[in-house]
């Protein structure tokens, strides 16, 4: 008789506490679904936010980086003399490997009609440490570019190059709209 | 919110018209027919997947409680747990997880700005809810976390009560940590330090690697290093296991006290029946009890004390205010060429009065944050001391509900047979 008690005090005051941790649940459920999207995110890079610090091609979790250079074709001016790919001091205007900027010769010279040369990044050999982001910038059009690529990316929860970049261009961008690539949006004109 | 979003936008559209007044070489026209190649820029992990990892979240923790509750198979557990393993581990490749969603709702709270999706809400809650009900079959099998350590246990040791419940203070720490760094919007240290990821992803920075086989050899003789002295949503869950609706049980009917199952426990989370010697002792413990329940405020106040006091320290993981002090107290590092972050912050144009400014609401954040953490670190060690003194009659032995992982490895050695109907 008197353990049926207890028992039924203990199991009163279990439902009890299970019914004010299911309300505080739910009262944190409510909240946050008050401010949520349907929308996933992903990390992106702010071009001209970027200063071309290096951070990217070593502090991504991925070797090599996630953070590819991409080419917007459509601010380059397909110069002869690419403040991207050529290195200062260079010995002439060719393809020579001691003439690139790229350390790891992942930029593509290709000529197109005098005095014009297109500029292709090969991604697979790209480590995103924006040397060549920085020459394009300084002495061309900029446009070249770091952009995180989303199928490389594993999308971490806390990027860790948007934790130490020095210019806080690393930010969360909606999934549907993943790519801040400078001057794409004036393609159809 | 909206009209922001529209001129942001506004914005956007305008900058190219910008960009294109300041190009220095336009872009020249074309005579040989030459077609511009596309930027390539490939598309994210598709939503509906991450919906579906959430579908497959819901389907593991119901078959795993049932498994464990009503199936009562250890087998069935240990295929499930490999499955996650593999799904949810080296195929999905560890983030978003319920673990860390921690933080990303935290995050919310603290910064209007900071939006979660749906998805990352399920997975902070689906565990949770599961928990209140059927104890933590999270942890059992559906935690990439949990099965890789549970996978690697070859000789447990038993620990001593005293070191368990020392070391048992560590998660408590780590959550109150992990929740004042994610309010301040300064570091999500849960997934910074999250030993498994790089073992999942097969790549990882070397201190994450060292870090995470360190964890598994010792999780060879101590099971569950990382769940149950570390883990920070093993508190959460802990609570809410504590008063589930169900759990699983040792046996199947009656306990006959076999002591059988004494040993089969690698994380020491079975309870045994009260002995007699407590029970005539128990006039004592009245009086340890009144002791201990008048310390529990010391504490308390002691704890944000503490927390007071160390806000300062806390604060400088913070880039504002580690950069605000680094530039007052040593104003040569201007000249630091090597110096990127002071480098990249004189040349932004940012003045030394606003990011000062900033520093210090982050400071002060970091001061009331840091006092409620450390009362919460107070109250939690007052409440730890003033449970060793409170008696719990008990006759049979069972798992404790708090700390089991309902993984199922002691139904296996309970000789009483399953009832039949």
């Amino acid at each position: 008789m008197a353990s049926d008690k207890v028992k039924s005090r203990r199991e009163f005051i279990r439902s009890g506490m299970r019914l004010s941790l299911a309300l505080s649940l739910g009262g944190v459920a409510g909240l946050a679904a008050s401010e949520m999207t349907g929308d996933g995110h992903v990390w992106q890079i702010d071009p001209f936010l970027c200063t071309q610090c290096g951070r990217c091609a070593t502090d991504c979790v991925l070797s090599p980086s996630a953070v590819k250079c991409v080419h917007a074709y459509d601010l380059c001016g397909y110069c002869d003399l690419c403040g991207g790919y050529f290195k200062a001091g260079y010995n002439e205007l060719s393809t020579a490997g001691e003439n690139q900027l790229c350390p790891t010769a992942a930029i593509e010279r290709k000529f197109i009609e005098e005095p014009y040369f297109e500029y292709h990044i090969i991604e697979d050999l790209c480590i995103g440490c924006a040397k060549c982001v920085k020459g394009c910038s300084s002495f061309g059009n900029g446009s070249f570019h770091l952009q995180i690529m989303h199928h490389l990316c594993v999308n971490c929860n806390e990027c860790a190059i948007a934790r130490v970049c020095p210019s806080r261009a690393i930010s969360r961008v909606k999934a549907s709209q993943a790519y801040n690539v400078k001057g794409s949006f004036t393609k159809e004109s | 919110m909206k009209k922001l979003i529209y001129i942001l936008l506004s914005l956007y559209l305008l900058m190219p018209a910008v960009l294109y007044g300041q190009q220095r070489f336009p872009k020249p026209e074309f005579d040989s027919g030459y077609e511009q190649p596309d930027v390539i820029a490939p598309e994210p992990r598709a939503m509906g997947l991450e919906y579906f990892d959430v579908l497959v979240l819901l389907g593991v923790l119901s078959l795993a409680s049932w498994l464990a509750l009503k199936k009562r198979s250890r087998q069935g557990i240990l295929w499930l747990s490999i499955f996650t393993l593999v799904y949810f581990g080296f195929y999905r490749e560890g983030c978003i997880c319920s673990v860390g969603s921690i933080q990303n709702l935290v995050l919310s709270f603290a910064d209007p700005a900071y939006v979660i999706s749906a998805t990352v809400l399920l997975l902070f809650l689906l565990p949770l809810i599961f928990a209140l009900f059927f104890g933590r079959t999270f942890c059992a099998a559906g935690c990439p976390l949990g099965v890789i350590q549970d996978l690697v246990i070859i000789q447990p040791v038993s620990l001593p009560f005293w070191l368990r419940k020392t070391l048992g203070l560590i998660p408590y720490i780590y959550l109150a940590l992990a929740v004042l760094y994610a309010a301040t919007g300064t570091d999500f240290i849960i997934c910074r330090y999250d030993p498994f990821v790089g073992i999942y992803r097969m790549d990882a920075p070397y201190t994450m690697i060292v870090l995470g086989v360190a964890f598994l050899l010792m999780g060879m003789f101590v099971g569950r290093p990382y769940c149950r002295f570390f883990c920070p949503y093993g508190v959460l869950l802990k609570w809410m296991s504590k008063f589930s609706r169900w759990h699983l049980t040792i046996t199947p009917a009656h306990c006959i006290q076999c002591k059988l199952c004494t040993t089969s426990c690698p994380f020491d989370a079975i309870d045994y029946p009260s002995e007699e010697k407590a029970i005539a002792g128990s006039r004592a413990g009245a009086k340890k009890f009144v002791v201990y329940a008048v310390l529990v405020p010391v504490w308390v106040l002691a704890g944000a004390f503490v927390g007071m006091k160390s806000h300062t320290m806390l604060s400088r993981s913070n880039q504002d205010v580690y950069l605000a002090e680094l530039l007052i107290k040593h104003p040569e590092v201007k000249s630091d060429p090597d110096n990127l972050d002071v480098q990249t912050f004189l040349s932004s144009g940012r003045t030394m009065e606003t990011l000062v400014e900033d520093a210090r609401i982050v400071r002060k954040k970091f001061y009331t944050g840091s006092i409620i953490a450390g009362a919460f670190i107070g109250l939690v060690i007052a409440m730890t001391l003033l449970n060793q003194v409170i008696y719990r009659r008990r006759t049979d032995y069972q798992p404790n509900p708090g700390d089991c992982y309902s993984c199922g490895r002691c139904m296996d050695y309970c000789p009483v047979e399953k009832p039949k109907k």
